[in-house]
């Protein structure tokens, strides 16, 4: 996908604890341009 | 440095389908949204018996009467393949529901839970002859109640029910009226806790003929608040479990930190025996209700069994050193600091990478490591994955870009240094203890060295942050000189170690000097 699919999109993040958890997200999407709305990581163990 | 020592440890598992059913948070959620979903029917007729529960191979490993090893050679699916080993384990043993409502009642300090007679006066019998509890505590099973006044209550919203074979026999009362934080459906939770703690210290106490009147200080580290409206969390399950236990001089205190609550409370143990302040201090929990049937809907879905019918619990005692048991090795501590950051190579770094470092010691001198260990059957459906599995794969993955093995070596590096998860998916409870007797028995056989424990913990789940947490610490053998005996009836032996030291600190200095690092052989 190319990076500036992000560009100017509202973006919500829901990462998974046991996987890749949302700050990581952010982190990397914070390099690509994109407003996020909202980041939550949510476990299921 | 005299280390403390990893003593012993037990455990407990209790089969739960029915508080399942009324307390899941995800069979609760349902219930409320949705009453008349093909989840709810199909999870009500896919519950596993008391046999099933006990001959399903991953909560064998669980009590100590399978290894992981052995688990690993077991056909899959688990569920399909039962292994029969009955309820009592090395470790800790399996009991079934009604058992445990049982021991609710003794466990209920308010009087706030209610058993049916005819059911009390069964359930008494059968805990009678297990030789647990004393016969006062037992006498509280007398105390019981006419069915017509249970499901006046239970109907009323006043208490929630407890059930078996759907047959209403008791009940948990609220212990106030308008405090939420004590609310029936709360102090059914709590004392679920508090009673699963209980068997599990008892485990200990009993599996290993440890004197209860030894115990010093007692660390609980569930995921429950005890307290009420002004002081929500306030504790203390700990004093509370060590009551009902007969640790008639212990106190205690609650310890949280999500799933790694244990990692947390063993550290601080080990520091409270290190520093002479205690002799013997117990670190616990019991485990959860809320969590029972969480990714049940994923099991259903796939036609199998509902398989997270089980409340865990464990009890390891941290004990001054005796020079034989594992010592918990202080000065090889890993923190997810706040600053380390949250992906998966981050918290690994933090965890297991920098403080090996620190000690001169390679990812590759652990023989094994004992991160989260929930059962793979449980959480891959759901599409979790195989959570220790991955754990080991980044650990693996940074050994590799450490240039300790090669990248074709890591899926040895993953066999030879991991074990298969077998634990349930009750929070903290699979945080790296449950491997604590397993760890302890392979280190006194000399068959192991060394072990690394981790605890991670989700703290964003509480709102407060979204950082992410982790600690761990190494278990080692036990070299057998204490500090003491140098000092005073070994000197010669003293002075010749400091020598022995002193020559291999300059041998590493003189081989680093030569370009590597000092810790490259």
């Amino acid at each position: 996908m190319d990076k500036s699919f992000f560009a100017d999109k509202k973006i919500c993040i829901l990462g998974d604890r046991d996987g890749i958890p949302g700050p990581a997200i952010a982190e990397c999407l914070n390099t690509v341009g994109g407003e996020i709305l909202f980041s939550s990581t949510e476990c299921f163990v | 440095m005299n280390f403390p020592v990893i003593k012993a440890a037990g455990f407990v598992l209790v089969h739960a389908p029915n508080i399942m059913m009324e307390h899941g948070t995800t069979i609760t959620m349902e219930r409320k949204n949705n009453p008349d979903s093909d989840y709810l029917q199909k999870t009500a007729q896919s519950i596993r018996s008391f046999e099933e529960a006990v001959n399903y191979a991953p909560n064998q490993v669980f009590i100590g009467n399978l290894t992981p090893e052995d688990l690993q050679e077991l056909p899959r699916p688990w569920h399909q393949n039962p292994v029969n080993k009955g309820p009592q384990g090395k470790y800790g043993d399996i009991i079934p529901e009604n058992e445990f409502y049982a021991v609710m009642k003794i466990a209920d300090s308010f009087q706030l839970v209610e058993l049916e007679e005819e059911f009390a006066a069964r359930v008494k019998t059968i805990l009678v002859s297990k030789n647990i509890f004393n016969d006062k505590q037992l006498d509280l099973l007398d105390k019981s109640s006419e069915r017509d006044y249970i499901e006046k209550l239970v109907y009323s919203g006043k208490a929630d029910g407890l059930y078996e074979n759907n047959q209403l026999v008791g009940c948990v009362r609220e212990a106030h009226e308008s405090d939420p934080n004590l609310s029936a459906h709360v102090v059914f939770e709590n004392l679920v806790a508090k009673a699963s703690g209980i068997l599990a210290l008892k485990n200990l106490l009993n599996k290993n003929n440890l004197d209860a009147a030894q115990i010093d200080y007692i660390i609980e580290t569930s995921e429950e608040a005890i307290g009420d409206m002004n002081q929500r969390g306030g504790g203390n399950l700990a004093k509370a479990i060590g009551e009902i236990a007969d640790c008639s001089n212990a106190t205690g205190v609650d310890m949280r930190a999500f799933c790694a609550g244990p990692a947390h409370g063993i550290l601080t143990a080990a520091a409270l025996v290190q520093s002479g302040i205690f002799k013997n201090v117990v670190v616990m929990a019991g485990g959860s209700s809320a969590k029972l049937g969480m990714n049940s809907r994923d099991h259903v879905n796939k036609d199998m069994p509902v398989l997270e019918d089980m409340v865990g619990g464990y009890a390891v005692l941290i004990s001054e050193n005796d020079g034989k048991n594992p010592v918990i090795r202080t000065d090889i501590v890993g923190k997810h600091k706040i600053s380390s950051g949250s992906s998966p190579q981050a918290v690994i770094q933090a965890i297991v990478v920098d403080p090996l470092e620190k000690n001169q010691l390679k990812l590759t001198d652990v023989d094994v490591y004992a991160p989260e260990l929930q059962n793979a059957e449980i959480t891959t459906p759901a599409g979790a994955g195989d959570v220790p599995l991955a754990n080991y794969k980044m650990i693996g993955a940074m050994a590799v870009k450490r240039g300790e093995i090669s990248r074709e070596e890591l899926p040895q590096f993953v066999t030879q240094h991991g074990v298969t998860g077998f634990a349930p998916t009750q929070g903290h409870i699979p945080s790296g203890v449950p491997l604590l007797g397993y760890i302890r028995d392979n280190i006194l056989a000399e068959k192991m060295q060394r072990a690394m424990i981790i605890g991670k913990g989700s703290l964003f789940l509480g709102r407060m942050t979204d950082l992410f947490d982790g600690i761990s610490f190494i278990i080692e053998s036990n070299s057998g000189v204490l500090q003491d005996s140098l000092k005073g009836n070994n000197e010669e032996e003293f002075k010749q170690e400091i020598r022995n030291m002193l020559a291999d600190a300059l041998q590493e200095l003189a081989r680093s000097m030569g370009g590597g690092r000092p810790s490259d052989e």
